[in-house]
């Protein structure tokens, strides 16, 4: 990495890199709040854990370099001390990791205006399946130095190398966030508010996060006449779909109101009547290029077995 | 330029090329071929023969005949690229996407519009005005560099600062891959199954195929926005008037700065009304609901007068503020004024360097004696120095190249990366291992073997040669290469 990090955090990295090294299968284990996504490591398999601690904030920077075993709570308690935020918005910040919430790549209800996890991470330090370390991305914002193994890693379920240490890109904390309902169709609305931070649905209400200047929340709620609500529903992480944005109506009608929560404009819909998330299918001419990827980075299958991310 | 390998007989690709496409999609004349032969960078290649798609099929189809015949290809948008990404290397079938320039489909429930690759970047955000929305990336090379090429280096721009760069506004890409097939990476749907190919692909600058229908994130315009010029006596105090900007915690939409050099070189170009006399110009814009853009603009000014702005000028209206950004984003062209060629680098170091790392690039162009102009992205740290000079004054061309170098290392050291937005190229590919162990560098050519196992797709660049196992050819570089 370009910057210096404190000898200790390379001495963690390292001793991770040892445990993970060797020929037997071998899982990595976060917070668990995840751990059914992607399929089952078979029982008995050698659990690992990533290093856990922040190492470097940088608030001038907008960085923060952190062990991927933190958990999200943690590294939030560091971060708002300077009025700075990751939103990862995990469900159970308490428990879940860093490293486990990119891995999963599941992002959080605030997608709507600052966009997927992926592109907030800006730096990796891997293990990979023989024991090295492999180091991707950079530590600033903007950086076009190689491909963006990093960011294949979001979402890839440590199948492709078990994240160590990751570099995360830093936002303010808006000065005011607020959550309102209203009973008004959600696409429209969610066209004409100017960048909310969320826009939830069920069927007959919905929720919407605005964040930003106090005057300008109030300006938009009062114009759209939406009503002042203590947060959102409760998402029921259950089991959760994928669909475009403009097929959600389609994608939850066979659902009845209030059994479903739906994220308007980024897609996914949470679950109450589903027992379990249905297996996702990669587009067909792109599957060869999966499994090569699967086979380049984890040729023997020892890292994370029995999960996969489709 | 280097002669093609002995006994290099074209007719059969030509033939084979001939039966795919039409007679004025196939070109060959030895002029033409030149013009195909570089970009904006100063290194020079050959094609062997240029290709002008007008479909996704007719990539695919020029691929195929490369595939049959063994033959790298190399796909080209505008050429605007500064780190020779575009610059054919190994007689490559050049596959130039100028023709692939129709807006496909906009579509504003999804949030997304299907452009064809050589799609113009500045024409993609006129087009989506009616709608209210705009294509965020915007390269100072807007007017002519299309999307393709913006796919191809992950590019970005003044207001990347604030909405993130191409890869965050790339939903999908159908991609005609080294193989010859086309697949879709990434979907318009919330989480895609399988890995994120599409992650991958964008920024790989041709390595991995060649995009042919792109689904790029639509912005929502802002209601408001608010632009600000202001001038300081000293480097230092608009770097740290950068500094307070973040750490009052706000992200404006862009803040650019510019040394007294390139104020002068700029006014006298475009007569912005830019102060010619100020040691430092910043260029801040503010955007989003009116509450919010006037308390950071007051909070800007506050920041600014704490370290002693001598004077901050608001564009009054939508006519200034282009005046303002044109200046701005001319600067480039502007360097003619001072010298007849220049050389621009382009390294990120952490914002909290800069001032350390611009003296450094100052004391490296004097010992070099050479003129430097700086032009940057400041909120993000994207170092733009110019090294402008006279191509024809005999030994330049070393100190130049030296300077480049050292600029390099000085980046490197203060912790940052070896491109912000240009690429690696051909220009930085030999810089890699400074950034990367042989592990990392192994990795990453394993990703693109996943791809391409049989190099085709714009080989030598990107990737040192040797980082793949039992890889012992070495690629010719074409000549003036600063590698």
């Amino acid at each position: 990495m370009g910057v210096t990090l404190p000898p200790q955090a390379r001495a963690h990295i390292d001793a991770f890199a040892a445990e993970v090294a060797g020929e037997d299968p071998v899982t990595c284990v976060g917070g668990r709040t995840q751990w059914e996504v992607g399929g089952a490591v078979p029982a008995g398999t050698r659990e690992v854990s990533a290093p856990r601690g922040v190492i470097v904030h940088e608030p001038a920077d907008m960085t923060v370099v952190c062990g991927a075993g933190t958990p999200v709570a943690e590294l939030e308690a560091v971060l708002t001390a300077h009025g700075q935020m990751v939103p990862l918005d995990p469900d159970q910040p308490a428990t879940a990791t860093v490293g486990g919430v990119l891995a999963v790549g599941r992002s959080g209800p605030r997608r709507l205006r600052y966009g997927h996890i992926r592109d907030l991470l800006l730096q990796a330090a891997v293990v990979s399946a023989d024991g090295s370390v492999v180091r991707a991305g950079g530590p600033t914002v903007k950086n076009v130095s190689g491909y963006d193994l990093h960011r294949v890693q979001v979402g890839a379920l440590g199948t492709l190398g078990f994240l160590a240490e990751v570099r995360l890109r830093c936002l303010p904390i808006p000065t005011a966030a607020r959550w309102f309902t209203t009973g008004a169709d959600p696409f429209t609305l969610c066209r004409s508010l100017y960048r909310p931070s969320s826009v939830l649905w069920d069927g007959s209400t919905t929720w919407v996060l605005l964040e930003g200047h106090p005057d300008d929340v109030d300006a938009q709620a009062v114009g759209h006449d939406l009503v002042e609500a203590d947060g959102p529903p409760p998402l029921g992480d259950r089991a959760r779909t994928s669909h475009r944005p403009s097929q959600l109506a389609v994608a939850v009608e066979a659902f009845g109101a209030g059994r479903f929560v739906a994220e308007i404009g980024v897609g996914v819909v949470h679950h109450r009547d589903l027992p379990a998330t249905p297996v996702p299918v990669p587009a067909p001419d792109a599957v060869d290029l999966h499994m090569k990827l699967k086979q380049a980075f984890d040729p023997s299958g020892r890292l994370n077995p029995g999960r996969q991310p489709w | 330029m280097p002669a093609p390998p002995p006994g290099q007989d074209l007719s059969d690709l030509l033939s084979d090329l001939g039966a795919v496409l039409g007679a004025d999609q196939i070109r060959t004349e030895p002029l033409e071929l030149a013009l195909y032969g570089r970009d904006a960078s100063v290194m020079q290649g050959t094609a062997s023969v240029a290709c002008l798609p007008e479909s996704a099929a007719d990539v695919q189809r020029i691929i195929q005949v490369c595939v049959r015949h063994g033959r790298p290809f190399m796909a080209r948008g505008s050429g605007t690229g500064l780190a020779g990404g575009a610059v054919p290397v190994e007689d490559p079938v050049v596959i130039a996407t100028s023709r692939m320039n129709r807006i496909l489909e906009v579509d504003p429930a999804e949030g997304v519009a299907w452009v064809e690759p050589g799609v113009l970047n500045l024409d993609l955000s006129r087009s989506l005005k009616a709608y209210g929305v705009h294509f965020a990336p915007d390269p100072s090379s807007q007017q002519v560099c299309s999307i393709g090429g913006n796919v191809a280096n992950n590019s970005g721009g003044p207001h990347c600062l604030a909405y993130g760069v191409t890869s965050a506004h790339v939903v999908a890409v159908d991609v005609v891959l080294p193989d010859g097939r086309i697949a879709r990476l990434g979907g318009l749907d919330a989480e895609p199954a399988g890995y994120d190919l599409r992650a991958a692909f964008v920024g790989s600058e041709g390595t991995l195929g060649v995009a042919v229908r792109i689904a790029v994130r639509l912005t929502q315009d802002p209601p408001a926005v608010r632009t600000l010029l202001a001038d300081f006596d000293s480097v230092d105090a608009g770097a740290a008037t950068v500094s307070g900007i973040i750490a009052a915690g706000l992200v404006p939409a862009a803040i650019e700065m510019m040394d007294q050099r390139a104020v002068e070189m700029v006014e006298a170009f475009v007569g912005a009304g830019y102060p010619t006399d100020a040691a430092a110009v910043l260029l801040v814009e503010v955007d989003g609901l009116p509450a919010g853009v006037d308390a950071a603009t007051a909070t800007i000014e506050e920041v600014a007068r704490g370290h002693g702005v001598r004077n901050v000028r608001h564009a009054a209206d939508d006519a200034e503020r282009d005046l303002l950004w044109k200046g701005r984003k001319a600067a480039f062209g502007a360097v003619a004024r001072i010298r007849p060629d220049y050389y621009l680098h382009d390294t990120v170091v952490p914002r909290t360097r800069l001032v350390e790392v611009l003296d450094r690039v100052y004391d490296i162009a004097r010992r070099n004696d050479l003129v430097v102009i700086n032009v940057f992205h400041a909120g993000d740290g994207n170092l733009h120095p110019i090294l402008a000079f006279d191509a024809r004054q005999p030994g330049v061309l070393e100190r130049v190249h030296q300077a480049g170098t050292e600029i390099v290392q000085a980046s490197l050291d203060a912790g940052g990366v070896l491109s912000g937005e240009h690429g690696i190229g051909l220009e930085k590919r030999d810089y890699m291992p400074i950034m990367f162990s042989a592990a990392d560098l192994a990795a990453q050519d394993r990703l693109r073997a996943v791809f391409d196992p049989c190099d085709l797709a714009n080989p030598a660049k990107v990737i040192p040669a040797g980082s793949r196992c039992g890889d012992l050819a070495l690629a010719q570089v074409p000549a003036g290469a600063w590698v």
